[in-house]
């Protein structure tokens, strides 16, 4: 590849790179305090369905192993 | 000036300001706030299933949406169905190229996916009368890291050429590239409403993409090393990653930065695989060191710890309905915890 196009390729990388950063400057944050207070609220309101959490009643385990049986 | 040297000064310019914004935004830490949360309890889970059959390291696992069935990868050239409840296999699918890295499970249940060092992603119809490949997608030029479905006719692929792209599985074209990382792409999350994924790199970065516009929307840092797992929080503002750098991190999108991280000084192995419990108050993080650890999400804290398998953890899973959590090994077994 000449000079000349690599330093051109590099300028394209450049404005590429500008560009990204000129998108990723302007979006609007939210405090951490509000995210956080929202990602505890989630966990809060859906942890009665979250069964490795709470714990899963044998009789409702799926995975739970069946009581072996004897041929008499 | 040149040009060049314009648009550096710009570029510093930026990410000046990008690091004061975040700071204007960074009130609190998410262990600060989460301080009057009473803790997870201690979360000890026993293993349910042990499944045997694959004959190598197992480098991947996907739930079906039916919480039952499940597809694992090998490097022993094979993806295997397996039905969780029985720990039957349901079937077995040879790959052309035993280098696998990944798999997937489509929401239907009617096709899975693998790829690997082959640079491709193969897609298998599971419900013919015979297995069927029903598509190569040939494109991308380096290792396939991850394969998400979004539904039988379009699927997202994480690259080592640095690149993600959204496939049509009808034409087995690449609709969109996803191009800014600068490292090794190594997973990718799709995000609760579909509209937007995130991808973790070998750059030590994650990003958030718009799936439909091809636009990069946010990037995070703070790892030190590749982001070898990533997963949206339920709720869908928030991901948590998982490095070589032997931590996990959740980023908040809407803050759009990191604001909680899940360390401790014993552990010095890096996290190979990451899932979530329905509610996200529990991350399980596979690592190196053989371990799944289990994390309080909002306090930060190590509240259980799954030991069993006799080499790394390379791959965890959750179900849709949040019932157990499976663990996939290079000891090549899977286990099942509740």
């Amino acid at each position: 590849m000449s000079s000349k196009m690599q330093s051109s390729n590099n300028i394209a990388q450049a404005r590429r790179t500008v560009q990204q950063l000129r998108l990723e400057a302007n979006i609007e944050r939210i405090k951490v305090s509000k995210a956080s207070a929202d990602l505890m609220h989630y966990c809060s309101e859906h942890a009665k369905y979250d069964p490795l959490l709470m714990g899963i009643p044998a009789s409702e385990n799926p995975f739970k192993d069946k009581k072996p049986c004897t041929i008499l | 000036m040149g040009e060049m040297e314009q648009m550096k000064k710009e570029a510093e310019a930026l990410k000046t300001q990008i690091e004061a914004a975040r700071k204007a935004a960074c009130d609190t830490d998410m262990a600060s706030a989460a301080s009057g949360v009473a803790p997870a309890p201690r979360v000890q889970l026993k293993t349910r299933r042990t499944l045997k059959g694959h004959l190598a390291k197992i480098y991947a696992m996907h739930w079906s949406t039916d919480n039952k069935l499940m597809v694992s990868a090998s490097q022993d050239g094979k993806l295997l169905i397996w039905d969780s409840h029985s720990g039957n296999k349901v079937n077995a699918v040879p790959l052309k190229s035993s280098w696998v890295m990944t798999c997937a499970y489509a929401p239907s249940g009617n096709l899975v996916a693998s790829g690997g060092l082959d640079n491709m992603c193969t897609v298998y119809n599971l419900k013919t009368p015979v297995i069927k490949t029903v598509k190569e997608l040939d494109a991308h030029t380096g290792y396939l890291s991850c394969a998400r479905f979004l539904s039988d006719t379009e699927i997202l692929t994480s690259s080592g050429d640095t690149t993600c792209a959204l496939w049509d599985l009808e034409t087995g074209k690449q609709k969109t590239v996803f191009l800014n990382h600068v490292g090794d792409c190594m997973c990718l999350a799709l995000s609760p409403d579909m509209n937007s994924f995130v991808s973790g790199a070998c750059d030590s970065l994650a990003k958030l993409w718009d799936i439909r516009d091809g636009q990069c929307k946010q990037t995070f840092q703070g790892h030190t090393s590749d982001i070898n797992a990533i997963s949206f929080y339920p709720s869908g503002n928030a991901i948590i990653t998982g490095s070589d750098d032997c931590t996990c991190k959740m980023y908040d999108l809407r803050a759009d930065q990191e604001v909680i991280g899940y360390q401790d000084a014993a552990l010095n192995s890096g996290v190979t695989s990451l899932a979530l419990s329905v509610s996200g108050r529990l991350v399980f993080a596979g690592y190196d060191d053989f371990n799944c650890n289990i994390w309080d999400s909002l306090k930060g804290e190590k509240v259980g710890v799954l030991s069993g398998h006799d080499n790394r953890v390379s791959c965890t899973g959750v179900p849709v309905d949040g019932m157990c959590v499976c663990t996939g090994s290079w000891d090549s077994f899977l286990k099942i915890w509740n």
